[in-house]
């Protein structure tokens, strides 16, 4: 066999692969979807993933929150103190919390709290032939091991959202109307007056959503298909903080300007 | 070379056959065609030196992998042929020990014994509860209930999923290399073990190992695997016979540095590596 053809076998062995490998990426991915909602029937097993990763996520989340939110009040403040309009405080750190910072900024701490866990435990799982007896016992481990916790994100990362918003927006009083002395009437009032329940709490809770599902779909590929050795695993943990932050921010572009951009 | 008579002497039932069975990885051929017996009834030891795909043909017959070609019988099922329903009640009737016991890190020992029951049966709590007690008495963990795997000793966490596979009362018992790693007394329990529950189960056991004295103590069929094909497969006494024309069979048997077998290549390359072949002749 002469280099050349040798040459055009190696080309086609990595397209072969690739291939494969996208293909059972595919039929994962679909299966894990199609019995994502099982977990409700197994509520006890769904608390404790809901509990392992949401519960758990809340400090780092809360504490995140009302940092954001006494930025977006101080930096706010500035801004609209040149315009005389210090009354739309409230709107202003609302609007940015519920739409934008709120669900990104929830998702890329959730990915990093909850996300590695995930995949270093199904990694370890699968390392400790523990996925492997779970087949052998005739339990689907998609089911029984993924699904929870694909469901568990998808729930809690709306709930970690809608916290981190309202913490941002005390934090956002907290600065603007006790400590810089803006109106609490008209701190409240505009954002009562201007937000939108569907346009901007349902768009923000939809993002969240999304996210939680991204999110737990990488995390569990990762873990699925990390190497069996300590440096596979270490870098399937990197590779999901990595992919999904990437993949959250990407899929909020996309998610904004079907949304919000007419 | 081949002694495929002595199987069908020996082999009054199969509960598990390799029939034309070809497996290959990538370009690395594991299987080539090969034909195997594994007696219903009966403890049968399938052995071969590292790297021979024991732990692979334990996935062929659980049906995590397929083959190439060739079919996988198993209480007369094609494993390979199964769509996933039909794989998934066939297992239900295997118990498979794993090389490290592949115990639930996150659930106690008798949690983990319970596991098949949960999920499988309808049983209530309180006989749920009593059986796994008595599985657990079987291998003589009772005391260890509550224990979580994570402070078992190697033997006694290879015991408690010992006792995990026998939950649903299989007819099919396979262990992955269940001597690697055992301290002489550990061993000796293990030994009986497999011995004894196979007898008083009613089970057929396959035994993967590389261990040939503990396989010719226990086993009533020994199948010897190497370089993708079967070696050759009998009775102890059988094998014990044919070892004397069989010089690859005596290699792996007698645990010879050299012979036909492909160690030998390594033993001796790593040698002049290492710059001492000349004293290894």
């Amino acid at each position: 066999m002469n280099a050349a053809s040798l040459y055009i076998r190696r080309i086609g062995r990595v397209v072969i692969n690739a291939a494969v490998h996208a293909g059972a990426m595919t039929i994962f991915a679909l299966r894990l979807i199609a019995v994502a909602w099982v977990p409700f029937t197994r509520p006890r097993d769904l608390a404790q993933q809901i509990y392992a990763a949401g519960v758990l996520s809340l400090v780092i989340i809360l504490v995140a929150g009302g940092f954001v939110g006494l930025v977006l009040g101080l930096q706010g403040y500035t801004i609209l103190s040149s315009f005389n309009a210090t009354e739309s405080l409230g709107v202003m750190v609302a609007l940015s919390l519920v739409r934008e910072l709120g669900p990104v900024v929830t998702a890329l701490l959730f990915a990093g709290r909850a996300g590695s866990s995930i995949t270093a435990e199904i990694a370890l799982m699968k390392t400790t032939e523990q996925l492997s007896a779970l087949e052998m016992m005739a339990v689907d481990p998609i089911r029984r091991v993924m699904a929870p916790r694909l469901l568990a994100s998808i729930i809690a990362v709306p709930i970690l959202a809608a916290m981190f918003s309202f913490v941002g927006i005390l934090g956002g009083y907290f600065i603007g109307v006790v400590v810089l002395e803006v109106d609490a009437a008209s701190y409240w009032g505009q954002i009562a007056q201007q937000m939108d329940a569907f346009d901007d709490v349902m768009a923000g809770m939809i993002k969240a959503v999304a996210f939680g599902a991204v999110i737990a779909l990488i995390a569990v590929f990762e873990g699925h298909y990390a190497e069996p050795t300590a440096k596979g695993m270490a870098q399937a943990t990197t590779q999901t903080v990595v992919i999904s932050s990437l993949a959250v921010l990407a899929l909020d572009f996309v998610l904004t300007a079907v949304m919000f951009g007419t | 070379m081949t002694i495929d008579t002595n199987a069908q002497d020996t082999a009054t039932q199969p509960i598990i056959a390799l029939e034309g069975l070809t497996f290959a990885r990538g370009e690395h051929l594991i299987f080539d065609q090969i034909d195997l017996v594994i007696p219903k009834g009966k403890v049968t030891a399938v052995m071969g030196p590292s790297g021979t795909g024991k732990t692979t043909l334990l996935r062929l017959i659980g049906g995590q992998l397929k083959p190439q070609s060739g079919d996988v019988l198993v209480a007369g099922e094609r494993v390979n042929r199964l769509k996933r329903k039909a794989l998934y009640q066939l297992r239900r009737r295997m118990g498979v020990l794993f090389q490290n016991g592949a115990l639930f890190t996150d659930l106690t020992v008798g949690e983990n014994v319970a596991f098949p029951l949960r999920e499988h049966t309808q049983l209530s709590e309180q006989l749920i509860e009593y059986i796994v007690l008595f599985k657990l008495e079987a291998v003589g963990l009772r005391a260890a209930k509550d224990r979580y795997p994570a402070s078992l000793s190697g033997g006694m966490a290879r015991r408690a999923a010992l006792a995990r596979a026998i939950a649903l009362d299989p007819e099919i018992l396979l262990y992955d290399e269940p001597f690697t790693g055992q301290d002489p007394i550990s061993m000796g329990v293990l030994l009986r073990l497999i011995k004894e529950l196979n007898q008083a189960l009613g089970l057929s056991s396959m035994v993967i190992t590389h261990d040939v004295d503990e396989a010719f103590s226990i086993c009533d069929h020994l199948v010897v695997l190497a370089e993708g094909k079967v070696l050759a497969s009998g009775s102890p006494e059988q094998l014990q016979a044919q070892k004397k024309q069989d010089p690859a069979l005596a290699q792996f048997l007698d645990g010879l540095a050299t012979g036909p077998l492909s160690n030998e290549e390594q033993a001796d390359s790593m040698a002049a590596a290492l710059g001492f072949s000349e004293a290894l002749r």
